[in-house]
């Protein structure tokens, strides 16, 4: 193990550790903490210039007031809309397009998989017009239908990597005794890769839908609208009308955050095997 | 009787025949949604941004929907070279990609740091990871109040120091750090998690073999340790490089690529000329883009390069 574990050195290091563990967290998330404790602030503290010291009082009005006063409830109920069905859409086109690229030697298969693994990577940028053109064209700009359609598309090439390199490691051999027995190639799908991939699925369904509901660009791109804007540019917008009012500032990014917090602590396990894919050989 | 030989041959030959359509069609049949969706939304505009950048458009269609751009070649790049705001753009990038790159040595430091087993670890080393799972549009917002002016902690704290308080997001010196440092936190936190899972596999008797050889710190990290957390390094060093080439919501959020313009980067200086205020130059934002595209493709291609290679060895 590197380094030395501590529990080998002496009590003076061990002792420094105990403490410089939660002094360095502490400092690490000190950003966070401060707009979580903001976003219980009341008004009269920032009013006062009490920006950092010990809140008055814990003020839940904060929260009560964005919910009932603004749009955010519609916004989180937007972002659901995009998010979920963008993880079921981005989740099943990826197994089958990294079941034929994993099982099928055919000749363009590298070829296939290098096109997804590179159009994953490409900036935003160059597809912002057409697909912002196309998306209007189809009467689809500004539904949250069309902002879904982007990104289970966009997610599919990350998605097809990850499925790809997944089915490649199970073995082989049960995929060549089906087939032996006859069984079709969908059967083979379906009733064997399939219920071996649930971790596969799980890691990736948390990963995705991290990305989608913080996504902001597309957001921005392809919606405008409270009725289909996601709680991402939501937040933006409504930042430019409560200028400096940091307390309402603090609880929608609270609120913004907590979603993909709850979704990590929940499958952790799941969502840093995704995420490290690759990162170890 | 001989008919019926031959009909059972011939409908083995039938079966066969079917059975190796079977095989050599299911892998297009599987392929066919994931290539369509992926051809339409990201292939083909990548050919038609490329396309549009060669000309100058408004985004607006005839009457009977007819294209209206007029074709102007080289125009649009001819006018990016001689741009200030290019410019300075593309000089934001560049140092967004230099000091994004020192997520690597701090990342890796604090993976360090955590590789230990005492009680509660697990929770420190998720707590750790958090800024990377909330929205960077909530980074933006959170670092923006942070730099505040008059009251933001960090505008404090240079004014107890230094006597003046420094407001970040109005300098346009300095703003373009202050948005690469709120976006360093949570990039420090994803090369963390990827080093931490690398350490975790690091072989122990190599670890060992070169402690009885006397190896220790700082030797031990260079010579045996990294060589072998170097599948973690090559990640981290890609998705760093493509974080800070992608970086846009920062900028958008805390900013507006202000003041005067000076902490525009590539992807936000595109939006701005295609859509913003006083946009609608598609051509010449498609231009934009295609010269971050092709910035880009040389990391990109060095990955490709690399997983190639991984493949063909195989």
């Amino acid at each position: 193990m590197f380094p030395r574990p501590i529990q080998q050195s002496g009590t003076g290091a061990q002792w420094l550790y105990t403490i410089a563990l939660p002094v360095a967290l502490l400092l690490w998330l000190f950003p966070l903490l401060g707009v979580a404790l903001t976003s219980l602030r009341p008004a009269s503290d920032l009013a006062q210039g009490n920006y950092f010291g010990m809140p008055s009082g814990i003020a839940w009005e904060n929260y009560v007031f964005i919910f009932t006063e603004t749009p955010i409830g519609q916004y989180m109920v937007n972002s659901l809309w995009v998010t979920i069905p963008t993880v079921i859409g981005a989740v099943s086109l990826s197994l089958m397009t990294g079941f034929a690229l994993a099982v099928y030697g055919f000749r363009a298969n590298i070829l296939v998989f290098f096109m997804f693994v590179a159009g994953n990577f490409v900036p935003f940028q160059i597809l912002m017009v057409p697909v912002r053109d196309m998306t209007l064209q189809l009467g689809m700009y500004d539904t949250w239908y069309g902002l879904a359609l982007f990104h289970i598309a966009f997610q599919t090439g990350f998605c097809t990597l990850f499925m790809r390199n997944f089915i490649k490691a199970l073995p082989y051999e049960l995929i060549e005794a089906a087939r032996v027995e006859g069984v079709t190639e969908w059967r083979i799908f379906w009733y064997i890769v399939l219920p071996l991939m649930r971790p596969a699925i799980a890691a990736l369904s948390v990963l995705v839908f991290t990305f989608i509901w913080n996504d902001f660009f597309w957001a921005t791109v392809l919606t405008q609208g409270v009725d289909s804007q996601p709680i991402t540019a939501g937040l933006s917008s409504l930042n430019g009308q409560w200028i400096a009012q940091w307390h309402l500032v603090s609880a929608g990014s609270i609120l913004a955050a907590l979603p993909p917090v709850a979704m990590f602590f929940l499958m952790q396990k799941h969502f840093i095997a995704g995420l490290t894919l690759g990162a170890v050989k | 009787m001989a008919n019926a030989t031959e009909s059972i041959t011939a409908s083995a030959a039938q079966r066969s025949a079917v059975r190796w359509n079977q095989r050599s069609l299911a892998p297009w049949l599987f392929l066919a949604p994931g290539l369509f969706m992926f051809g339409l939304y990201v292939l083909w505009p990548i050919v038609q941004s490329v396309t549009l950048s060669f000309y100058d458009w408004d985004g607006l269609y005839g009457p009977n929907g007819e294209f209206k751009g007029t074709f102007v070649g080289m125009g649009n790049y001819a006018e990016l070279m001689i741009d200030p705001a290019f410019e300075t753009s593309l000089v934001n990038n560049f140092y967004w990609l230099a000091l994004y790159l020192l997520a690597l040595p701090i990342g890796l430091f604090i993976a360090i740091f955590l590789n230990q087993t005492v009680t509660g670890i697990r929770l420190y080393k998720s707590l750790f990871f958090f800024p990377f799972v909330i929205s960077q549009v909530v980074v933006g917002l959170i670092f923006a109040w942070f730099y505040a002016p008059n009251f933001g902690l960090f505008y404090l704290l240079t004014e107890a120091i230094t006597g003046k308080g420094v407001a970040v997001l109005a300098d346009p010196d300095l703003v373009t750090f202050g948005i690469i440092a709120a976006g360093l936190w949570p990039q420090i936190a994803y090369v963390m998690i990827l080093y931490l899972t690398g350490l975790n596999n690091v072989a122990p008797d190599q670890i060992e073999a070169a402690r009885l050889d006397g190896a220790k710190g700082l030797k031990m990290l260079w010579y045996v340790v990294l060589p072998q957390l170097r599948p973690a390094t090559f990640i981290a060093v890609i998705v760093t490089v493509i974080g800070a080439l992608r970086s846009f919501d920062l900028v958008s959020i805390m900013t507006n690529g202000g003041p005067f313009g000076s902490s525009r980067v590539l992807s936000y200086y595109m939006y701005e000329k295609a859509l913003g205020e006083y946009g609608f130059r598609m051509g010449y934002g498609a231009a934009i883009a295609v010269v971050l595209f092709a910035i880009m493709m040389i990391f990109i291609s060095g990955f490709i390069w690399k997983m190639w290679r991984d493949e063909t060895q195989r």
